[in-house]
């Protein structure tokens, strides 16, 4: 009976998380158009809803019942295959995030992460290799947009997706050196554990204290080109490939491609979060500040909500780097990633291990 | 219990994927076979308790290696595969002797049933600071051996090319 309700909360916890990304999802997009409009002195959406609020809803209809299109001469299989894939993996890594400690509702203590299980002695164990698991994911994520574009048997798609497996393949060497840095300060791969060893005031973050910054900037640099955001969005520059890998997809199979692009801009979002600003943890936690005098139920949605935070602030760092900056040419992409990034992830590595190796001596 | 059923589920989904990659014609479905392959021997790895294992599976050789497989399948724009003369004579020998080497795999296990025994599937943990203390003190030599053979092997990569014509 226990087990049936523990796997009732653990089914609704998954379908509250999904649904809350998905939403987040529609309001980025609305939230883009917003900022990307005011930075070029533009209203952007204005006409449905409140400020445009109500723009992602009509967005969503438009995209169920416009026609859903099969060119001819696609593979068919691949062709369908490939946005299921690009979605179902962009919302998996999810399932390994933590973006909380606990909460109690209904007397029943929940750890805030779907992969996450509550031991009979209260501590929350998630995967000892959840960050590497993470990893994976987003190195199988490539698939997705590789498939669609050879399966849409058209020139631009194809090179829309070339493009994206090399810059994939590229700059995931840089991302996954950067967070070897965190790995050795925290010494080890469960995302909660790392959270945890950053607990206390902003400046015990792996930022900070951990001096992890040069590690950060490659990590930022290597997930924006991993999720293909400007300024590394060659593999749907409009002005040479028309959309890229994902041309001759149109109606909601073209909607689950950008759910995947979003979503796996949260996935890198909250792995920033999580590595390097201390996930949930406030940033003025142990300077003695007393807390409000909130209710015990909202109280313990404050990590959440500081997790949210930091979150929000890499998201609105996305579209503002939109905003401002050009798109790099393939060679500048190709040189930046394996000339610069790469060695500059090396030497961190050393410089951190070697400071880790001097502080167990002294 | 859990642990039989997505045993089952996963060695089945292995042998089908392994026997897909050889049956279908198109590189592309070949490859994404392997792919599946792959991706579920990670999950008998994490079955086992080798989570790092499962993930490094995971990230190096479906991530990795076979990203690079389809790569170059979809560079080349590689065709489909035609029957010669010599894949007939496969069919003709190579069955018979894939039947003979199950057989004989079947035989030895059904005799030797005392020596796995003592294995059961989610008891215990290979965690990463276990392969790391194998890795780096009691097989470091042979792992910065192929660490070398490695780097060797990438060298001969830019050797060739570079080769100047």
């Amino acid at each position: 009976m226990d087990s049936l309700i523990n796997l009732a909360f653990f089914l609704l916890k998954i379908l509250i998380i999904t649904h809350v990304l998905l939403g987040a999802v529609a309001y980025t997009v609305w939230l883009e158009r917003k900022v990307i409009g005011h930075m070029q002195n533009r209203w952007g959406p204005t006409r449905v809803g409140w400020f445009g609020l109500l723009q992602p809803i009509a967005d969503g209809i438009k995209f169920i019942l416009k026609e859903d299109l099969l060119p001819p001469g696609v593979n068919k299989f691949f062709f369908l295959l490939a946005p299921l894939l690009a979605v179902a993996l962009g919302l998996t890594s999810l399932a390994l995030i933590p973006f909380g400690e606990t909460v109690t509702i209904f007397g029943r203590v929940i750890p805030m992460q779907i992969s996450g299980i509550l031991a009979s002695n209260g501590t929350v164990y998630d995967p000892g290799v959840g960050l590497l698991i993470i990893l994976g994911i987003t190195s199988i994520g490539v698939y997705g947009i590789a498939l669609s574009g050879w399966s849409s048997n058209s020139k631009y798609s194809l090179l829309g997706s070339l493009r994206a497996t090399a810059q994939m393949i590229s700059y995931e060497l840089a991302l996954g050196l950067s967070l070897v840095g965190v790995i050795i300060m925290s010494g080890t791969l469960s995302l909660r554990e790392i959270v945890n060893s950053q607990a206390g005031p902003f400046w015990h973050w792996n930022f900070f204290l951990g001096g992890q910054f040069v590690a950060f900037f490659i990590y930022l640099t290597s997930a924006f080109a991993e999720t293909n955001r400007i300024p590394f969005d060659l593999p749907e520059a409009e002005t040479e490939l028309v959309a890229g890998y994902h041309t001759e997809y149109s109606a909601m199979k073209f909607a689950m491609f950008f759910m995947a692009e979003y979503a796996n801009m949260f996935t890198a979002a909250s792995v920033a979060t999580l590595l390097f600003l201390g996930g949930w943890h406030s940033p003025f936690e142990g300077l003695g500040i007393p807390a409000l005098p909130l209710p015990a139920i909202v109280a313990s949605f404050v990590p959440v909500f500081w997790f949210a935070f930091k979150l929000f602030l890499f998201i609105f760092l996305y579209i503002w780097i939109r905003g401002t900056l050009p798109r790099f040419r393939y060679d500048q992409l190709m040189a930046f990633g394996w000339k610069f990034l790469l060695p500059l992830a090396i030497a961190n590595i050393v410089v951190t291990s070697a400071i880790v190796a001097l502080r167990a001596h002294s | 219990m859990v642990h039989h059923l997505l045993f089952f589920v996963f060695a089945a989904l292995a042998v089908g994927g392994a026997l897909n990659l050889l049956v279908q014609k198109h590189p592309i479905s070949s490859a994404l076979s392997l792919i599946l392959v792959m991706g579920s021997l990670a999950l008998l790895y994490l079955l086992l308790g080798a989570e790092f294992v499962a993930a490094i599976q995971i990230i190096v050789y479906a991530g990795a290696i076979m990203v690079l497989f389809v790569f170059v399948i979809m560079l080349l724009n590689a065709g489909e595969e035609e029957h010669t003369k010599g894949s007939r004579f496969v069919m003709v020998f190579g069955i018979p002797a894939v039947a003979v080497l199950v057989g004989m795999i079947v035989y030895v296990l059904a005799n030797r049933s005392q020596m796995n025994t003592g294995i059961e599937l989610g008891a215990f943990v290979g965690s990463t600071s276990g392969v790391a203390n194998l890795l780096f003190k009691e097989f470091l030599l042979p792992f910065e051996v192929t660490s070398v053979l490695i780097l060797i092997a990438i060298m001969g990569a830019v050797v060739l090319a570079r080769r100047e014509p």
